[in-house]
């Protein structure tokens, strides 16, 4: 497939020689205009990939504040059609950050795989993680996702052994996530050599990018985390501090665009010295 | 969407990839699908061995209690005026429901997998209440996940689980029933990859469960088979089961499939009513989608968000269905009805009044249908009905329903 606008990034971050900072938020929390305010703002305060969360009622592999999130964003009116809308209306703004939509497959599934593909294209978007759709189900979306021209970011783990990796890498393109611990989203990052470990691990692999996810929350996380991977993702700090200006009746108590920039922006300082 | 053309036999699925047609399949998260690989070749192993089948029929014959009678019901036949009613008597087992089947089975895999830690989900808590009896069995610490609405109108069975030394672990997400527990469940097993065995309890989720949950399950049909052929000299012209999950009713349909002459009817949770969102009715009012690790029909809305869905029966309460259910009633060998909570409340006060039995809810629902059915059936006509549960449970809150003070 051509370079999307993942490949173009990393090349470009590999000049400068440091590591994205990838960002989550969920694609209509706590609603759909503040929602794309923040998104609007991510690239603004530093992030170099946006993940765009598609709301699902059943989010398996979701700790509480990522389900909170979601749950938010579905009680607001999102569908995944309006996470659709709100890809497109970003890119009238900006033509280059990469935009990885991030969730589950029943949703897609019931939209249709072929017309989602082809609204993801016009809409784009550069990427897609499926959280429960392992390489043994790649003729549902993966497979054609690579045909559409959509980069299929496979997720990782510590259970990922050397014998499964080449079949976990095999359609994977973009970047690889590498889920840093067994776990849900939310959990507490515990042995950060470990993690450098694995990312040493599937490099010796692909020649893909290897971004690590998974209980990143601070600058200083962050920093270590990018001194071995070529991405951090964060994920849910940044819907924390969402939460964090909603007042209890859901109404925002300060903004969250600039909650969340002030985050992003400490974040992004991280990552630029994680290879000082 | 065209019917597929039948096929020669109904017993073959899932194939090599767990699909039952386009139903199945392996739909999770990364970090769980070695451990489902693992959980397989340990499974198609244990199948192959005389030893795991001997130590699981010793256990079946004096722990449980098998073979389960099959009992005529002569009073409740008189009452219907048409084909003569059996039950098969599940609800006699050891922990009062069909479920100790299948988590003796699962808990002997356990063990030979070297695991030492059971995780499980339930709705009615008979599934969990037999999963902490064998986990105590067993000498295995055990974590029960229930919904905060379940674990409300089931306390009797909570109760049980905790003097058999479980942990139950109420889970608030959502309405608080089944699947918000199988989420939590699933939360649990990604999190602790290491050591612990998730004991689903119905013929659902990811390969190879809804085939192994199944086949645990089958001793209820293959035993019906024999006995129902010693009672009358023939098979039965109907089979009658419940379905939630439907690990009861697969457990009984299965060794039938292939007898053409054998009609077979599952019965759904039609709540109050199919017209809205009160009913749990996945077959009959659903649509396929994916959740908890496979393909099948589910209630959800356009944008495929899962819908909660309600039943009286805590043990129907689930808005999907396991996926060779999905897969019978698409090729046409099963018919799905749904059966409203009142029908199912009757049915459960007929059965204690006539036969002297009380049956749980969720087979009061199945009876439900056997009520409709009977009459209309001659009387050289045979039915079986599986009685899966016992309505020990139940009494509490069908006396609320009943407005009866206890």
């Amino acid at each position: 497939m051509t370079a999307t606008r993942i490949d173009t990034l990393f090349a470009k971050l590999r000049q400068e020689n440091r590591p994205a900072l990838v960002t989550y938020f969920m694609g209509g929390d706590p609603d759909y205009a503040t929602a794309l305010s923040i998104m609007k703002a991510l690239p603004k305060a530093g992030s170099d990939i946006i993940e765009l969360g598609m709301p699902f009622s059943d989010p398996m592999a979701d700790g509480p504040a990522i389900q909170a999130a979601g749950l938010r964003a579905l009680k607001g009116g999102q569908t995944l059609a309006k996470t659709l809308q709100m890809a497109r209306s970003f890119r009238q703004e900006d033509d280059h950050t990469p935009i990885v939509m991030m969730g589950y497959y029943n949703p897609i599934y019931i939209y249709g795989v072929e017309r989602f593909l082809k609204d993801a294209v016009e809409a784009g978007i550069d990427g897609l993680i499926i959280v429960d759709l392992p390489p043994e189900m790649d003729a549902e979306l993966c497979l054609p996702a690579l045909r559409a021209g959509i980069n299929f970011i496979r997720l990782a783990t510590p259970t990922t052994d050397d014998k499964r990796l080449p079949k976990v890498l095999e359609n994977t393109s973009g970047f690889v996530y590498y889920v840093s611990m067994t776990g849900i989203t939310g959990s507490a990052l515990t042995d950060t050599a470990k993690v450098s470990a694995a990312v040493a691990r599937i490099k010796g692999h692909t020649e893909l990018p290897v971004c690590v996810g998974f209980g990143v929350k601070t600058a200083s996380q962050a920093r270590v985390i990018g001194a071995a991977a070529d991405g951090v993702v964060v994920g849910t700090a940044i819907v924390n501090a969402i939460a964090n200006v909603l007042g209890p009746d859901g109404k925002t108590t300060a903004d969250p665009a600039e909650a969340v920039s002030t985050l992003v922006r400490g974040l992004a300082e991280g990552v630029k010295e994680a290879r000082l | 969407m065209n019917k597929p053309a039948e096929p020669n036999s109904f017993r073959t699925g899932p194939d090599d990839a767990g699909m039952f047609g386009i139903f199945g399949g392996r739909f999770v998260a990364e970090t769980l699908m070695p451990l489902i690989l693992d959980l397989q070749e340990h499974w198609e192993a244990a199948k192959n061995d005389p030893a795991f089948a001997a130590e699981l029929a010793y256990l079946g014959t004096h722990y449980t209690g098998r073979p389960s009678p099959l009992y005529f019901a002569a009073r409740l036949t008189e009452h219907l005026g048409g084909a003569k009613v059996y039950f098969k008597r599940d609800e006699l087992n050891h922990t009062g429901s069909h479920k100790i089947n299948n988590c003796l089975g699962q808990i002997l895999l356990a063990r030979r997998m070297g695991k030492t830690r059971i995780i499980a989900e339930t709705g009615a808590g008979q599934h969990g209440v037999a999963t902490a009896t064998v986990a105590a069995r067993f000498g295995l610490p055990c974590v029960v996940y229930m919904g905060a609405t379940d674990v409300e109108r089931q306390a009797p069975n909570v109760f049980r689980m905790k003097l058999l030394g479980a942990e139950v672990k109420p889970v608030s997400a959502g309405h608080g029933t089944l699947k918000d527990a199988m989420n939590e469940a699933l939360r649990d097993w990604v999190t602790n990859v290491e050591d612990t065995y998730y004991l689903i309890g119905t013929a659902a989720g990811p390969h190879p469960y809804p085939e192994m949950v199944r086949d645990f399950q089958s001793v209820i049909g293959t035993e019906v088979k024999e006995q129902i052929v010693t009672a009358e000299g023939r098979l039965p012209d109907l089979l009658v089961a419940a379905v939630g999950g439907g690990s009861n009713a697969i457990g009984l349909f299965h060794p039938f499939l292939d007898d053409k002459d054998v009609s077979i009817v599952g019965v759904e949770a039609g709540g109050r009513g199919l017209s809205g969102d009160e009913h749990c009715a996945s077959l009959t009012a659903g649509r396929p989608g994916v959740l908890h690790g496979n393909r099948t029909y589910l209630l959800q809305n356009e944008d495929g968000q899962i819908k909660d869905g309600h039943s009286i029966s805590a043990g129907l309460d689930y808005p999907g269905i396991g996926p060779e259910h999905s897969w019978l009633k698409e090729s046409g060998r099963v018919d799905y009805v749904p059966i409203m909570d009142h029908e199912a409340l009757e049915a459960f006060q007929l059965l204690t009044r006539l036969e002297g039995i009380i049956p749980a809810l969720e087979p009061s629902h199945a009876l439900a249908e056997v009520v409709k059915r009977a009459p209309t059936m001659g009387k050289e006509k045979i039915i079986v009905m599986n009685l899966c549960g016992r309505g020990d449970k139940d009494v509490f809150s069908v006396a609320r329903h009943l407005d009866m003070d206890i």
